[in-house]
């Protein structure tokens, strides 16, 4: 497929290993660890783990997999709601198929779904929208999730709904913002970073300037990266450059869909629809200020959280869980002591166990159950 | 849902919701090009483009220089000493 195959090219990508290889050597020499890049997408997670990156960069290079999967980081309170909303029998709930085994305090939505509740997968918000119109006698709530990537479809969704006068249209807003996060990992002492590789397709929207304050304010170089092989090796390779040259900047691997400005149409429809929550709670995290949208108050008759009545409680993570850890990049998943256990991606009890951009879940799907020591 | 994917423009299906059909990987799919539409240029002249596509919306146009750049980029990589065992 064009713009796909030319990027997984064998060929490249080993002139890019071996150039790694080199400038990792030359930093390397006089630090005690591997040098700890974090790739911040949950998409990134997934190309690595599918291509078998980890195994083919040198044992001088450790990849750190960071908190952006949208889907693993819903705390199960927020599940907890969706599905109390879902059991009312005058409502569809619409969500994608990723959300749908994500655990509440005792259910997911799937098993919600077996025991009768009216939950409908969909592949856009457009299509909760059709839901809506083609079920006027129905409540139609969407559990809207994600990142900047999605929250612009959400947007869009519900402007259209309010253009074409629609009332039996509803958002759950757990729509979450990447910088946010990010800076409070950077502000976690434990840290031990070297350097960033960039949410792509984020940066579509929000543009690559936002991110300044990473090599600004925390002095780590960031580089955003495509999703394909030679972009992410690529990218290891820029984030190694700058710290050969002893420069610290944001640059854009991704420059065949990335402007520094970002979208200014997507940008312009959540700022019309979202505000910023005071705080929201991360599963893994905890709570993060000014990191989750809600919809603004005169949108309040399409706002799931103002027109149902939710039980809004708050559930601590599951005890034994290490995602906090691993998301901060202190611990790998084979340290968790009930990783592919009591914690599979069948009976996920963590974050990153749920979706298939979690650390976890890559980790247990390409059968990385315990650390290899062969590694070169 | 979160994995954004590369497709072709097919047609327009309704200019006025800025509906398109898109090709992806094979699969026709109705998607929403509102964030790429800039108000000069007729719908019909999308048709072509490949977009990245994420829960049914187009967040941007891929840019084939740009794309011919970062592949031409690499190729200045020294590709003589190619031996590690990589991408299959
Ligand atoms: S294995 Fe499961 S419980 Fe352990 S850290 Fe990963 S997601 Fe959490």
């Amino acid at each position: 497929m064009q713009y796909v195959d030319e990027f997984r090219d064998p060929q490249r990508a080993r002139a890019l290993l071996q150039a790694i290889d080199r400038l990792a050597s030359q930093i390397h020499q006089d630090r005690p660890g591997p040098l700890k890049i974090m790739e911040i997408c949950g998409g990134h997670t997934h190309t690595i783990f599918k291509f078998g990156l980890e195994r083919l960069l040198p044992a001088t290079v450790e990849l750190v997999h960071g908190p952006g999967c949208p889907v693993c980081i819903m705390p199960r309170g927020r599940m907890d709601d969706a599905i109390a909303l879902a059991q009312q029998p005058s409502v569809i709930l619409a969500s994608f198929g990723d959300a749908m085994r994500v655990p509440g305090r005792r259910l997911t939505l799937l098993e919600a779904r077996a025991q009768g509740a009216d939950i409908r997968l969909v592949y856009s918000p457009l299509d909760a929208l059709s839901l809506a119109q083609a079920h006027p006698d129905r409540r139609v709530v969407f559990l809207a999730l994600g990142f900047e990537t999605t929250a612009p479809g959400t947007a869009l969704t519900l402007l259209q709904a309010q253009d074409q006068g629609i009332g039996n249209f509803f958002i759950l807003s757990n729509h979450v913002l990447v910088l946010p996060a990010l800076e409070a990992l950077l502000s976690n002492p434990d840290l031990h970073l070297d350097g960033f590789i960039g949410p792509g397709h984020v940066s579509v929207v929000t543009g690559t300037q936002s991110y300044q304050v990473i090599p600004g304010r925390y002095g780590k170089p960031m580089v955003i990266s495509g999703f394909e092989p030679l972009d992410i090796l690529q990218s290891v390779w820029m984030v190694l450059k700058q710290l050969a040259e002893g420069r610290c900047q944001v640059e854009n691997q991704y420059s065949r869909l990335v402007q520094s400005q970002g979208n200014q149409i997507a940008q312009q429809a959540m700022a019309a629809v979202f505000e910023r929550r005071h705080s929201f709670e991360w599963r893994g995290l905890g709570a993060i200020p000014a990191s989750g949208l809600k919809l603004q108050s005169s949108l309040a008759a399409y706002d799931a959280e103002v027109q149902f009545d939710l039980p809004g409680n708050l559930v601590a993570d599951h005890r034994a869980c290490a995602c906090g850890d691993i998301l901060r990049g202190v611990k790998k998943p084979w340290d968790c002591r009930v990783f592919g256990t009591a914690c599979t991606p069948e009976t996920p009890l963590g974050a990153c166990m749920v979706s298939s951009e979690g650390a976890c879940a890559a980790y247990y799907r390409y059968g990385r159950l315990a650390q290899i020591t062969s590694d070169p | 849902m979160c994995l954004g994917i590369p497709g072709q423009i097919q047609a327009i299906s309704d200019a006025a919701h800025h509906l398109a059909i898109v090709d992806i990987n094979g699969l026709r799919r109705p998607v929403n090009i509102s964030c790429i539409v800039d108000g000069d240029q007729a719908l019909e002249e999308y048709v072509g483009a490949w977009v990245l596509v994420h829960v049914g919306f187009a967040l941007n146009r891929l840019d084939p220089e740009e794309a011919a750049a970062t592949l031409a980029l690499l190729d200045q990589l020294d590709l003589a000493e190619g031996t590690a065992d990589a991408i299959r």
